[in-house]
């Protein structure tokens, strides 16, 4: 890698398989994140968008190929330097898998209180920043189970983004979010990549709202890269598999069928183990 | 053809031995390691020692009802048992020795350590299984913190700390209920009940191998628990099979150890 392209992208994915209990689930994907970007990786539930975000966050090994981050190998960094790469990033969980036993304060305070040695009367401070940049700061009381699920992955956002870090990644943000939320989600993804001019890293399958903040677009079918460019390139494309996905058409080149067999044989095979039995 | 479907059936069923037997062996190998790791990360707990004193509260405190009042009952049943026994032969005085001697070397750490497993083992096997089931492990460990440094290590060593007080508070209350049956329920004599327990309780092979057993015990339960919510499948099925499981392998863990200690410590 030249300094001129680590100086542009801030996580790279070069040549990269992964699978596990015998599948692969990646065959040889290759993505770039330039710096400042929103970028979106999209793709059918089970397509393993997710398992990439957890090989970027070095949770998980490649099979073949490396995911970069700042121009380091992740996989082939010790457990301090994994943790040291990561306390640049910040997860967006799905379901925002906040600390239950935990208030919204202490949720948020959490990564600073592990990481740093600042004072309390700061560390005060610096939530209801975050918080309030997320519009929850009137609820900082509160305890998780008492917040609605759009609430809950605010507050999430507020934690992932409590170090201010370089990378930000969102794990399906808008799934089971009512419109308002889903909305009030989508513009804060932006405003916040922006505003502290971070990369964003977004998994999801809500082509509405991921075409209006994402920057660059990548599809994943099958273990690879099927797509890619921009949200208006996309909507033009007439490549089955994008248009099906863009679109929303139920059949097409993902089938609405799981494989089965032959549907008659499968009605008349029960009876026919009937009569035999 | 029938000799072939019988051929089948049992290569079958041995391959369904080999395979549990098998996955035994990982589970006690991935046992053994979250263990090695447990002890390797203590040091970076116990620079947060108001988690473990947190867990302690929930782990020991939360448990003392159900210890203290099944104590009592235990004492009392002592008592009652043991003097049915013991005036067959005229030494209805030796009952105060009875009772502190069978709580102190065996009930006292064996029923504390079973009441553990069910009350605070479970507890600890379902919040953790419950944890890594909504992703708060692995939001942990995507802060660049270890859940086993801050989750872990904290409950194994406040189940550590607490079982060894819990057992002997059992004891203690145990030998409070015994008195009770024995002396003003029964009439036996005051003075016989606590000397004759003075006389022959020793401080040494009596109560702190007692202790020494609810250090054991509190490891095993700890552990057993931890694992089982660690290694749970992250959903409700598993996490239930998880919690009954604890409570299975804790209880069988306590008797088996307990039948190796006592053995060992009687040779000795």
């Amino acid at each position: 890698m030249t300094p001129n392209t680590l100086a542009q992208n801030i996580v790279e994915i070069n040549n990269l398989s992964f699978g596990y209990k015998g599948r692969m689930l990646h065959q040889g994907i290759n993505m770039v994140f330039p710096r400042g970007k929103v970028v979106a990786i999209m793709g059918g539930s089970g397509s393993g968008k997710t398992t990439l975000l957890r090989l970027i966050g070095g949770q998980l090994k490649p099979s073949k190929g490396e995911a970069r981050v700042e121009g380091q190998i992740v996989h082939q960094q010790s457990r301090d330097g994994i943790y040291k790469l990561r306390r640049k990033m910040g997860m967006l969980f799905q379901q925002g898998a906040l600390f239950t036993d935990l208030s919204v304060y202490e949720n948020v305070a959490f990564p600073m209180r592990e990481h740093t040695d600042l004072p309390e009367s700061m560390i005060h401070d610096l939530v209801l920043m975050k918080l309030n940049a997320v519009g929850l700061r009137g609820a900082h009381k509160l305890m998780p189970t008492e917040l609605s699920g759009g609430m809950a992955r605010r507050v999430a956002l507020a934690r992932a983004i409590a170090l201010d870090p370089d990378i930000i990644m969102y794990d399906e943000p808008f799934a089971g979010l009512d419109p308002i939320s889903m909305g009030v989600i989508c513009d804060l993804i932006r405003t916040l990549n922006d505003a502290l001019g971070a990369t964003s890293i977004i998994v999801s399958h809500d082509v509405k709202e991921t075409f209006t903040i994402a920057d660059y677009v990548y599809f994943v079918a099958n273990g690879v890269v099927v797509a890619e460019g921009t949200p208006e390139d996309l909507r033009k494309s007439t490549l089955p598999f994008v248009h099906q996905f863009v679109h929303g058409e139920k059949d097409g080149p993902v089938p609405f069928h799981y494989a089965a067999g032959d549907y008659a044989q499968d009605l008349l095979g029960f009876e026919n183990a009937r009569q035999g039995a | 053809m029938i000799r072939s479907n019988i051929l089948v059936g049992l290569v079958r069923i041995l391959r369904k031995i080999g395979h549990n037997f098998s996955d035994r062996i990982w589970r006690l190998g991935a046992g053994a390691r979250l263990f090695g790791l447990t002890l390797a990360y203590s040091g970076e707990s116990f620079r947060r020692f108001h988690l473990t004193i947190r867990e302690v509260y929930f782990t020991g405190v939360m448990s003392l009802i159900i210890v203290l009042v099944s104590a009592f009952f235990v004492g009392m049943v002592l008592a009652l048992q043991g003097y049915y026994t013991l005036q067959k032969y005229g030494s209805s005085e030796a009952i105060g020795v009875l009772v502190a001697l069978s709580l102190l070397r065996e009930l006292g750490p064996v029923v504390t350590a079973l009441l553990f497993a069910g009350r605070a083992g479970t507890a600890i096997t379902a919040e953790i299984g419950l944890m890594k089931a909504t992703e708060q492990l692995s939001a942990m460990e995507m802060m660049a913190v270890s859940p086993i440094a801050r989750v872990v290590a904290p409950r194994f060593w406040a189940g550590v700390i607490a079982m060894p007080i819990l057992a002997t508070l059992f004891s203690m209350v145990g030998i409070l209920g015994g008195y009770l049956v024995a002396v003003p329920l029964i009439g036996v004599d005051a003075g016989a009940f606590w000397s004759q327990m003075q006389a022959n309780v020793d401080w040494r092979f009596d109560i702190l191998n007692g202790v020494i057993k609810s250090l054991v015990f509190g490891v095993a339960c700890t552990m057993i628990a931890l694992f089982e919510g660690y290694d749970a499948p992250p959903t409700a099925e598993g996490v239930s099979r998880a919690t009954t499981r604890t409570v299975v392998t804790s209880s069988l863990a306590v008797l088996g150890l307990d039948f190796a200690l006592t053995s060992f410590m009687i040779s000795m």
